[in-house]
């Protein structure tokens, strides 16, 4: 028995075997049962309830709308913020940038709800409303290092001798940067779309936090759905999210790919 | 001279935005006032109280829930993740990128769809929710990172190493503790250190998977605290330690990393 399992250990690609038999049991059975779960009703009988319950409540579905608008607001912002911050930090000399990119990942460390719950106390402090502003500069505030992260990485890696092509090709500074800078770090935002998007779509407890439970997005649905043991309804909900993931990353399947690789997506 | 000028106010101006919350909360832990944001003169009061046992009995004891439950996790992703990159290494390219393929998934499935799968198999399985069931949860969401960072360093290495080693008539068992675990010590760690990160930070699938018998962690303590209108004065002190201690640990580590450098 034992020379068994040791010469079936012996073999390294067998190695991979507890691995793929966990992902197996937690991660694609569960995504099955969320399947099975929207497909069926309260009696456990196959039907189309849940989704005709999505299409004609409109609470769910606005809710669904205004989360995707949130979102978009969301990435844009943090594009538009973390872009340059990423570019003058891949312009430094990297001893120094290493440590200013610790310093923007740092505040992660802090757990986000309290982080959140400062925010409302700083949004207090300066006599701000709480509400639909409030919660945009949550969301990039909680966001935006992962959006220079990525683009950091892309545009430290990018090979110096294209930037130096270009310049001596005879292209002024703004033609460097839109031809050659810009769609080199395209991987690096659509990983930082990637890790940005979804999440602020399914984020709860920020959303009632910082607009004093007015607004809420499409996480805390599911979330109270769950809750209030509706599991199909719930379960219905979730997979048109799955879906709408699966679309987003299916737009960059080959560019998450090799991002996951690079260890950008982290 | 006005480039640079440019360069760190405009970084100075995002890291002011990023960091105002977080001074909040360290100025405010030296008050005595119950609502984040009233001060009443410089008191040292809460750090004392957190550091008195019994006090806040439920706070410490979802501190070393957070902690003892990252660590597990951490410990298992990491020697989950490594025997898996380790095999992945050695499977043909197609089978390669599938295990890849399923790999990701985990990372690219926001917490709440994670959350809520979960949650579907532990009533479906009829398991009772709590420690275990918030291991296995976190597990799942932290060994893809384990083997993404442990998979880069299997790339890099000389495969005529562990080959060498046999051919000189080491067993198996020895060439891996020899040749392969040496090479491969960075990119565990790393990967053991964001795995423990990932899970004390976890909120979400901590919440639909911890069960209702009165396990707290650290996330679920805050939010049922938020909920209740207010956060334990208590966690302003905790948070302000948690957050210095890091910011010394990562400093400290660049320094150095920095020094062997040059």
């Amino acid at each position: 028995m034992q020379t068994k399992i040791a010469s079936y250990f012996g073999r390294r690609r067998n190695w991979t075997i507890p691995y793929v038999l966990y992902l197996a049991l937690f991660v694609l059975i569960p995504m099955l049962l969320i399947v099975f779960y929207a497909f069926a009703n309260n009696e456990g009988e196959l039907s189309l309830t849940n989704f005709r319950k999505f299409l004609m409540q409109p609470e769910a579905m606005n809710t669904f709308i205004y989360s995707i608008g949130v979102a978009l607001i969301t990435t844009f912002l943090c594009i538009l913020l973390g872009y340059p911050a990423a570019y003058l930090l891949s312009r430094m000399d990297s001893a120094r940038a290493k440590l200013l990119v610790i310093l923007f990942i740092l505040p992660m460390w802090i757990n986000f709800l309290i982080r959140t719950l400062a925010t409302v106390a700083l949004f207090d402090f300066l006599k701000l409303p709480l509400g639909e502003g409030a919660l945009l500069f949550g969301m990039v505030y909680n966001f935006l290092p992962f959006m220079i992260y990525p683009i950091y990485n892309i545009l430290q890696k990018t090979d110096k001798s294209l930037i130096e092509a270009t310049q001596d090709l005879g292209a002024n500074p703004r033609q460097v940067f839109f031809k050659t800078i810009l769609p080199l770090s395209f991987p690096g935002i659509s990983s930082g779309i990637m890790m940005v998007f979804m999440p602020v779509i399914s984020t709860f407890a920020i959303a009632e936090l910082l607009t004093i439970n007015n607004i809420k997005l499409f996480g805390t649905t599911l979330q109270e759905n769950i809750y209030n043991g509706m599991w199909n309804y719930g379960a219905a909900l979730s997979l048109v999210m799955l879906l709408l993931i699966g679309f987003t990353s299916l737009i960059n399947t080959e560019s998450n790919t090799k991002a996951a690789e690079e260890g950008n997506l982290i | 001279m006005t480039k640079k000028l440019v360069t760190y106010s405009y970084l100075g101006l995002l890291l002011a935005m990023l960091y105002a919350p977080i001074f909040i909360i360290i100025i405010f832990s030296f008050t005595e006032a119950k609502v984040l944001g009233n001060w009443t003169g410089f008191s040292l009061k809460l750090y004392t109280s957190l550091f008195q046992g019994g006090v806040h009995h439920s706070l410490t004891s979802a501190l070393w829930n957070t902690l003892i439950i990252g660590l597990i996790s951490a410990f298992a992703s990491t020697l989950l993740g490594t025997m898996a990159a380790i095999g992945i290494h050695n499977l043909n390219p197609r089978q390669q990128k599938a295990v890849q393929t399923a790999n990701i998934i985990p990372i690219l499935n926001p917490d709440i769809i994670t959350a809520i799968s979960l949650f579907l198999l532990f009533v479906s399985i009829g398991i009772s929710q709590g420690y275990t069931t918030v291991v296995l949860a976190h597990i799942t969401f932290c060994t893809p990172y384990v083997v993404l960072s442990v998979l880069p360093r299997l790339r890099r290495m000389n495969p005529n190493l562990y080959e060498a080693a046999l051919d000189l008539g080491a067993t198996p068992l020895l060439a891996l503790r020899r040749i392969l675990l040496p090479e491969l010590k960075p990119g565990m760690i790393s990967g053991f250190i964001l795995a423990f990160t990932l899970s004390i930070d976890d909120f979400v699938v901590t919440l639909f998977t911890i069960g209702n018998e009165g396990l707290e962690t650290l996330s679920t303590y805050i939010y049922a605290d938020a909920r209740k209108g207010g956060l334990t004065p208590e966690l302003r002190p905790l948070s302000s330690i948690i957050f210095i201690t890091v910011l010394v640990l990562l400093l400290v580590i660049n320094q150095r990393a920095v020094k062997k450098k040059l």
